[in-house]
């Protein structure tokens, strides 16, 4: 019937139309998020900013580089916690998908995904802030470390799941002892999936402010004692952002800039080693 | 465990350059579970050094379950058991502290898709099973892969592209990479599971001439559900059916003379 396939026909571009629209309206924030912290961010953006402590109180000028080396630093201990615990936990459940264990580990590793940040922060400050009475970098690595866990397991489990029996079965007839096989053949054929899955976290775990708060706490100087508060971008962003001085503002757009460009930064190269993956399916 | 004595091929041209082995199997009364599915029900076979032995049946029947208890691969499969005796060159392969590596050393498999591992080079497939066991010496690691890919009849294909990865070479040439693969580690039985069955013909033909080869020098055992393939390149034919031996004899007299009403119906394909 003419008149149906019309009907049809108009039917099928209105909702085009309207998938088209929602992706868009996705995209929309974060080109307005960009477009906005490039805007009022780079004006601030100079080299002071990435070499420089901050300055003193009221005082135009001085940077943030303490914060940023404190933020890699932050996350770099973190990244010593969360990815051999996730990338071990993630292969054993993997390997013993229907044991006892597995179950509890999984549901576990499901609720501390869903857990808010600043419980994270909490349980860092409870176990390592009070014990050791300093506010230490130590404690915000903890605290961002086991927040990188939950994803890095669930990624490491679904890409190592992903590796066909077949090939495990290649290695074991050749006579290779099964911890070998795993540890020479299954993984290598998940790392690319693996570091994916370890970069995607990083960026999560880079902006975090919240478990930050009273672990890490803050630092104006440089600090590279794991055991004395530390700088980091999300926390100097903060104060920055609700201190009265002008010159503070404009530098809390830079930093939140240069965090965002980083996290954008490990999210790239996460595709970049996605692409590097073997295909298994 | 004392070895079979190894001895170096003599280096004709074109022939399989691998170590030759002189061992035969013997499965007496094997059984086979999947969980509480019994599969094999006491099948029993003579398998002669230096042949090619061909395990026919239908899908299903059990003959992939055979094979696989020989080189104790089945019990890797979660919830998988078996029973009975195999003997390797007259030692039970499945005797208190027997190790399983080290028998799935001595008998190698290739299987029904071709599987060389994704993240290695041709190369490193060929040499992969000495390097996992923990061999470094580049010279020794050189002259596997050759002598293995000359023995899987690769290595004028590859030679020019042994960095490449395993993954880019043609279905056929993949199966053979893997027979090289499992040929390097030099076993003494080579156990195919269908390994022509996703192959073109002439791939196909290509690995039967192989395994014809191979024979010269070591014990081959091949399931096939390809009767013209078991006529074309076995010494010896075992009949398996439901789970059980029904028939083993010579190539010939099983297909020209078969003496149990099944065998007779299944390879006139009257089913399966």
């Amino acid at each position: 019937m003419p008149h149906s396939y019309l009907r049809r026909r108009w039917t099928n571009r209105l909702m085009a139309g309207v998938t088209f629209l929602c992706a868009v309206a996705v995209l929309a924030p974060l080109f307005l998020i960009l477009f906005f912290l490039a805007r009022t961010g780079l004006g601030a953006l100079d080299l002071d900013f990435f070499t420089r402590l901050p300055g003193a109180a009221g005082e135009p000028g001085g940077g943030m580089a303490n914060a940023i080396a404190g933020t890699l630093v932050l996350v770099g201990l973190a990244a010593l916690l969360g990815v051999p615990v996730g990338v071990l936990g993630g292969t054993f459940l993997a390997e013993y998908p229907n044991s006892r264990l597995a179950g509890g580990v999984r549901l576990m590793a499901d609720v501390m995904n869903g857990t808010p940040s600043i419980v994270m922060g909490l349980f860092a400050y409870t176990i390592l802030v009070l014990p050791l009475r300093h506010f230490s970098a130590l404690a915000g690595g903890v605290a961002l470390g086991i927040m990188l866990i939950p994803t890095v397991m669930r990624t490491t489990e679904e890409i190592v799941r992903l590796v066909p029996q077949s090939i495990r079965e290649a290695s074991l007839a050749l006579g290779i002892p099964q911890w070998r096989t795993l540890v020479r053949v299954v993984l290598p054929t998940a790392a690319g999936g693996i570091v994916t899955g370890i970069m995607v976290g990083l960026a999560r775990i880079a902006g975090e402010t919240a478990p930050l708060l009273f672990t890490a706490l803050g630092n104006r100087f440089w600090n590279w004692d794991p055991l004395q508060p530390i700088g980091a971008l999300p926390l100097q962003i903060f104060a920055y952002a609700i201190s009265p001085f002008e010159d503070w503002h404009r530098q809390a757009w830079a930093g939140a800039l240069v965090l965002v460009t980083i996290v954008l930064g490990i999210n790239i190269a996460a595709r970049a080693a996605a692409a590097r993956q073997v295909k298994l399916r | 465990m004392p070895d079979a004595m190894p001895t170096e091929a003599a280096a004709a041209p074109g022939a399989a350059a691998l170590i030759d082995h002189a061992a035969g199997i013997e499965a007496q009364d094997v059984h086979a579970w999947f969980d509480r599915h019994h599969v094999l029900h006491g099948a029993s076979l003579a398998i002669a050094a230096r042949q090619v032995t061909a395990i026919i049946g239908p899908s299903g029947c059990g003959k992939s379950t055979f094979l696989r208890c020989l080189n104790r691969m089945h019990e890797l499969v979660p919830g998988a058991r078996s029973r009975g005796r195999i003997l390797l060159d007259g030692q039970d392969i499945y005797a208190p502290g027997v190790d399983p590596v080290l028998i799935r050393r001595r008998i190698g498999m290739v299987f029904q898709k071709p599987n060389p591992f994704p993240t290695m080079s041709v190369y490193d497939n060929a040499v992969a099973g000495l390097r996992l066991a923990g061999e470094r010496d580049r010279r020794v690691l050189d002259e596997t892969a050759e002598r293995s890919l000359r023995a899987a009849a690769l290595w004028d294909e590859v030679k020019d592209r042994l960095g490449r990865p395993g993954t880019s070479l043609s279905g056929g040439q993949q199966q053979r990479l893997c027979i090289a693969r499992a040929l390097a580690v030099s076993p003494e039985v080579l156990l195919m599971d269908e390994p022509a069955s996703s192959l073109d013909p002439a791939a196909t033909l290509r690995i039967e001439e192989l395994a014809r080869e191979l024979a010269q020098h070591i014990t081959i055992v091949i399931v096939t559900h390809n009767m013209q393939q078991a006529a074309r390149v076995s010494d010896v034919t075992a009949f398996i059916l439901n789970g059980e031996m029904i028939e083993v004899g010579t190539t010939d007299q099983i297909f020209t003379r078969p003496q149990d009403r099944r065998t007779e119906d299944y390879i006139t394909g009257r089913f399966g």
